[in-house]
């Protein structure tokens, strides 16, 4: 290494191994990716959170939950994804017929009706996205539960980036609130576990989305 | 201002998993822990967000005009479109919530419109007026596009639900495919978008 006394890692992969353990030793650089400003990071103190200096943005926050913690969190959500997909949304009653949904039913419905490009997308960003995100996360934090990186780590971390804009189960918790508000005007209406099972699972995503998984790479080292 | 760029101490920070790098001489250089591609800034980011925000705004128009569901109850064939579904909000049920949804189909909409078309326009400019400001909108915008797809989500649960035959039935119309690709094209847009242009600005600027 011809420079070692910054602890940067050079954008060459036959230097990657040394860069490693270059970074893990010396003190962070933290860059503000809303303006590319160079920080100096530091270790949290509980409550705290780190700002960008020139753009405001939130470059870091402390967090309680460590991989375990996690993890919990994680298989919790999948229990509760899983309650919230077979158990029918809401039912409606008019007269002596009943009519529920479930999340399928409502994408098998619009791929009917003609708005396929519709029932795609509530696939994805209500079903896919979201199993995935949960399926990949729990595979990584399960091998980051002893510092170790799992088989496929880059490729799934990356993918997560990817999907973190993708998932839409909190905006489908909202739509289901205003189809029974809707629908109660003409019909009777009984919510059923499914909207309570999202409701909760709204929940866990709002305490989620507060976890940068970036810092699964610096608690972690290859196997 | 005197904390430095990462552009003038010759480094790069990776944008998945934040490790921060010596800047690359060539243009395809990846990251070596992750393996994304290392760009300094994000590729045409000006030219392909407004290519994909006027898209986004032609898609808006069919999805406001065009109905998006149909109610048929007893052989009556009623047509919302999003604000006559918002106004039968209003009065039949709940004000507030008709709130809600003026707000993720409309407001939403249109204020990304505005801010992403106000940040390409000020960063094209090299304009320093508001900075932080501008910083702040954008984050805004980012952080609230995707609640516009609450709409879609009523059409499509309100499709499944109501299904009584001749009593009463509800149909998609094409209004709500074109609400829901405005949706997508708006957050691919602010994806695209870098704002790390905004700060980009020479002393002569």
């Amino acid at each position: 290494m011809s420079t070692p006394e910054h602890g940067l890692a050079p954008a060459d992969p036959t230097d990657s191994a040394a860069a490693g353990r270059l970074h893990a030793s010396s003190p962070r650089l933290v860059i503000c990716e809303h303006c590319d400003t160079v920080h100096r990071g530091h270790a949290l103190a509980p409550g705290e959170a780190m700002r960008c200096v020139r753009c405001d943005a939130l470059l870091a926050r402390y967090h309680v939950l460590n991989a375990d913690g996690m993890l919990a969190l994680v298989l919790t959500a999948l229990i509760v994804f899983l309650i919230a997909n077979v158990w029918p949304v809401v039912t409606l009653g008019l007269g002596s017929q009943q009519s529920s949904t479930t999340l399928w039913g409502t994408i098998v419905m619009m791929w009917e009706q003609g708005a396929q490009l519709v029932a795609v997308v509530a696939a994805a960003t209500l079903f896919f996205f979201p199993l995935n995100k949960m399926l990949m996360l729990g595979w990584v934090l399960f091998f980051a539960r002893e510092g170790r990186r799992a088989p496929g780590f880059a490729s799934i971390m990356k993918t997560l980036y990817y999907l973190q804009p993708w998932t839409m189960s909190e905006v489908f918790v909202l739509g289901a609130i205003v189809s029974i508000v809707k629908a109660r005007a003409y019909f009777d209406v009984q919510p059923d576990p499914g909207i309570w099972a999202y409701g909760v699972l709204m929940l866990l995503i709002t305490v989620f989305s507060g976890i940068d998984l970036r810092s699964l790479w610096d608690v972690t080292e290859d196997a | 201002m005197t904390a430095p760029r990462a552009q003038e101490l010759g480094i790069i920070g990776c944008h998945v998993c934040g490790l921060v790098c010596r800047a690359p001489a060539s243009d395809d250089a990846a990251c070596p822990r992750c393996g994304a591609a290392l760009h300094r800034r994000r590729r045409n980011s000006i030219a392909r967000t407004w290519a994909l925000l006027v898209a986004a705004f032609i898609l808006y128009i069919p999805a406001n005009v065009l109905p998006i569901m149909r109610t048929v109850s007893l052989g009556d064939v009623d047509d919302n479109t999003i604000i006559s579904g918002v106004v039968e909000l209003w009065i039949k049920g709940s004000p507030s919530l008709a709130v809600i949804v003026f707000t993720a189909s409309i407001v939403v909409p249109m204020t990304k419109f505005l801010v992403l078309g106000t940040l390409l326009a000020s960063t094209q400019r090299h304009s320093r007026w508001a900075l932080r400001q501008r910083a702040r909108l954008y984050r805004a915008v980012e952080f609230i596009g995707y609640w516009s797809m609450l709409d879609v989500f009523v059409v499509a649960l309100l499709t499944a639900l109501v299904r009584f035959g001749f009593l009463s039935q509800v149909e998609p119309l094409p209004g709500v495919v074109f609400f829901g690709l405005t949706v997508v094209l708006t957050m691919f847009a602010s994806m695209s978008f870098d704002p790390r242009l905004m700060w980009d600005l020479s002393d002569d600027d």
